[in-house]
């Protein structure tokens, strides 16, 4: 269940005097089971990038392969490519309607025509992934804390079962320890559930310790593809697209720097922890 | 006295259900005692729904309170005929960039609290032109707001306040919705107006590293006031934020890990100079 | 109405109250009017305040695009309705001198009438607008109706309106990513697809109106009483000229229609 993004281009207003660039030349493929971060700056194109996934927005260059199909093709249908590409957006507010978390959630699957029972089981194992409890199941969206309207959100796009989940900063606005669990529910998913996640993100630490890829946009272009741990040795670059390396990144740097030897290539508190206690036990066993 | 003093503050959500009988009272504040001296930056920190920004609205007499009192600047909260000066002496700037912007355009919107107070128009021009220039805002007074960043939106705000001379501004969770860039820019103009102006900054927030410069801070949990300190003082105490909900920056968490393993460094480090600075001295030890 | 079109131009200068001032005026002509001189002059004076606008002719015709199936349906009402000298007769449908006389004067007139208005828009922005309304609407206030209010919210109703529009956009598009179909069904399926749309924006709107609240009241708002204004309405010498003219266009009028 590949994406593939073959020279992806798209244009505000083409062909006008407005006329601005949000993708260019954007060529990726997001294969099965990954777990990827997609980071960049506020308009460097990331939300663009992600609409273009599940066919909300229509690439103006370029073509979109799900499976090696093109979803640009005459009769695809874009119903269909929602359901296996699922995306929530970075307010669960857009999305909660329902007078109860799990009628809101029997949204998805409703849509999609299944039966009656069908969708009672869908909505209670999506419920169920996210970690919301049967004494959630009849309570109003609008009541919830801001963290468990995220879960019932990513609930309500999980219950149509998609085989690739997007989610637009799932983390926004949370305290840490709500953070932590969003994050950690996230990457159960992926670990047993075998989804597909693109995770868009601000926060550098969030996504080290997390994702097995990183995909960096700016301006509109995509400008690193590669492991956390390889993006992050490029920390100046990512300075001056006004992103950042995780603060341990700097710190092992700057001790590096000072003549501390340690490998500076780590990327998570605990990776820095143990290089130091690394060098530091080298050091004395001498 | 302290310009934000509140004494034994308690404030009750009540919620009525169809009949107007009372269906559940709610503690959202209970026996907060705190002192804010003039000229402070005091940062408030809590989990979501831990009573912060009900206690923020206190300060400007938005929520009064049901048990205790509120003085602003030496005004009983509770005194109707002190609301305007009140809200006059603590500005306050919200989470939600759009929803606190009046004026569809910049200087008109920087200048709609002056109106409000009835300062005479070439006053207001005087003190808008002012505080565009303290925030930096100055190159946008004719935009309209739908055009700015998060981050220009909230400085935009926080002149806004700053136009109708307050000594004090309560800033409840000013970088919520921002971009990390964004939140960069609103913490650098707070810190300018509370060291350059000597306006007294209460900012409640959950991100830590916006705190670590404050002068005091106060931990809100379930309401009540659970650590109260420095900024070194609190962070030393690792295992009891993290119970509260709340983190420590990277480098106070590197630090308390090796301090664990037997490493030899000060009980709380903030800054990462002084990290590097102790990791050489246990080195050469 | 056009959106404002910004160049300089004394026109756009004025006080806001003299352009709305101005804009009764010519709609008070225009039904004043009754033969050729008068209509001339409205020509003459419409024309003549556009070339001093900038504002460019082909812009504001482009104005009267939205109201043409108006213009067309009072045309032919008024064609082939008039009693009088019968010119052409085919089945039930004559045609008329007075008819023909009639349908043309009504198109002229709503063509007029609809450039004047849209050159006030075109040279006001909505903030001028509101406050030459509040300001020029005062008197009212004797009769208890809330003027201040009404122009506070007009001004933000003018803020939101390009929020909630973008705010629908993506609310649509979140519920589009579960499935949601807004476009196939017929019209009872189509507004029930809307309830997902409806129901979050509803709410954000709430939200925001109380959030809004919350911080004018924070910022002093206190209604209109003991309120200054950052940017005053001042009459200037230009305004009062322009006064001297729309009396001098009005007396024209009447006249040309009383002695004519």
């Amino acid at each position: 269940m590949a994406i593939r993004l073959e020279h992806v281009e798209y244009k505000y207003s083409e062909g006008t005097p407005m006329e601005t660039e949000a993708l260019h030349d954007v060529s990726l493929e997001i294969r099965d089971g990954e777990f990827i971060g997609l980071i960049g700056h506020t308009g460097s194109g990331k939300s663009t990038l992600i609409q273009h996934l599940n066919g909300l927005m229509r690439a103006t260059g370029g073509d979109i392969l799900y499976n090696g199909e093109s979803i640009y093709r005459e009769g695809f249908s874009m119903k269909e490519l929602r359901r296996h590409v699922g995306l929530v957006f970075q307010y669960p507010e857009y999305q909660l309607f329902e007078t109860d978390v799990f009628s809101d959630v029997c949204f998805g699957p409703k849509n999609q025509g299944l039966s009656e029972e069908e969708i009672r089981a869908r909505a209670k194992e999506a419920l169920e992934l996210v970690g919301m409890g049967e004494e959630y199941y009849k309570r109003s969206p609008f009541e919830l804390s801001g963290g468990q309207k995220r879960r019932a959100a990513i609930a309500g796009v999980l219950a149509m079962k998609p085989e690739v989940l997007i989610l637009d900063e799932p983390t926004a606005g949370l305290d840490p320890r709500g953070r932590d669990e969003i994050l950690g529910q996230i990457a159960r998913l992926h670990k047993e559930q075998g989804i597909t996640v693109i995770l868009v993100s601000h926060s550098m630490e969030d996504v080290a310790s997390y994702v097995d890829r990183i995909l960096v946009m700016d301006h509109g272009r995509l400008r690193f593809d590669d492991t956390p741990r390889r993006v992050f040795a490029h920390c100046r670059e990512l300075e001056k697209i006004g992103l950042a390396a995780p603060r341990v990144t700097y710190i092992a740097h700057a001790l590096a720097e000072a003549g501390f030897p340690m490998k500076t290539d780590v990327i998570t508190v605990a990776e820095a922890e143990e290089a130091i206690l690394c060098t530091l036990a080298a050091e004395q066993g001498k | 006295m302290g310009i934000i003093k509140t004494e034994d503050l308690t404030y009750n959500y009540i919620r009525l259900d169809e009949d107007d009988k009372i269906r559940e009272v709610n503690e959202a504040v209970k026996d907060v005692n705190i002192d804010i001296r003039q000229g402070e930056f005091v940062a408030v920190l809590g989990h979501n729904g831990s009573g912060k920004s009900t206690l923020a609205k206190h300060m400007n007499a938005l929520l009064l309170p049901s048990e205790g009192t509120v003085w602003i600047d030496g005004r009983d909260s509770k005194d109707g005929d002190a609301l305007l000066a009140i809200r006059q002496t603590a500005g306050m700037v919200f989470q939600n960039p759009d929803n606190q912007i009046v004026a569809s355009v910049v200087e008109e919107d920087v200048g709609f609290g002056p109106e409000n107070m009835g300062v005479p128009t070439e006053e207001i021009w005087k003190r808008v032109d002012s505080c565009l220039e303290a925030v930096g805002m100055s190159a946008y007074r004719s935009s309209s707001p739908n055009r700015l960043s998060g981050g220009q939106k909230q400085r935009v705000a926080i002149a806004g306040v700053m136009a109708m001379e307050p000594k004090c501004i309560v800033l409840d969770e000013p970088t919520a919705m921002l971009d990390p860039g964004g939140r960069r820019e609103v913490l650098r103009t707070v810190r300018e107006l509370n060291e350059k102006k000597g306006i007294t900054i209460i900012l409640i927030t959950h991100y830590m590293e916006e705190v670590i410069h404050a002068d005091r801070i106060y931990v809100m949990d379930q309401g009540q006031v659970a650590m109260e300190g420095t900024p070194e003082e609190i962070f030393s105490q690792v295992e009891k934020l993290k119970e509260l909900r709340l983190d420590v920056p990277q480098v106070t968490e590197l630090a308390h890990e090796l301090r664990k393993k037997g490493v030899p460094l000060s009980p709380c480090i903030l800054d990462e100079k002084q990290f590097v600075k102790e990791i050489l001295e246990a080195r050469a030890r | 109405m056009g959106q404002y079109y910004p160049v300089q131009s004394p026109v756009h200068k004025l006080d806001p109250r003299t352009k709305l001032f101005g804009t009764l005026v010519l709609i008070v002509a225009l039904f004043v009017a009754d033969n050729l001189f008068c209509y001339l002059l409205a020509a003459a004076a419409v024309f003549g305040i556009i070339a001093v606008s900038k504002v460019p002719v082909k812009h504001i015709l482009k104005g009267l695009k939205p109201v043409i199936f108006l213009l067309l349906f009072s045309v032919i009402f008024n064609l082939f309705l008039t009693d009088g000298r019968v010119l052409v007769q085919f089945w039930i449908f004559r045609i008329t001198w007075e008819g023909i006389v009639r349908s043309v004067l009504m198109a002229v007139r709503l063509i007029f009438l609809v450039m004047g208005t849209s050159l006030l828009t075109f040279t006001t922005t909505p903030n001028q607008l509101t406050d030459g309304l509040e300001k020029g609407l005062r008197f009212l206030k004797v009769v208890r109706v809330p003027v201040h209010e009404f122009a506070m919210m007009m001004s933000i109703a003018l803020r939101f309106i390009p929020i909630l529009v973008e705010e629908t956009d993506r609310i649509m598009k979140a519920q589009t990513a579960r499935g949601a179909d807004f476009e196939s069904g017929g019209l009872i399926r189509k507004a029930k697809a809307l309830i997902p749309l409806l129901v979050p924006l509803f709410i954000s709107a709430f939200r925001r109106a109380s959030d809004l609240a919350m911080a004018m009241e924070a910022r002093c708002y206190h209604g209109g009483d003991g309120r200054t204004k950052m940017k005053p309405l001042r009459y200037r010498t230009a305004d009062r000229a322009a006064y001297g003219l729309m009396f001098l266009f009005l007396a024209a009028d009447v006249a040309l229609r009383i002695l004519l």
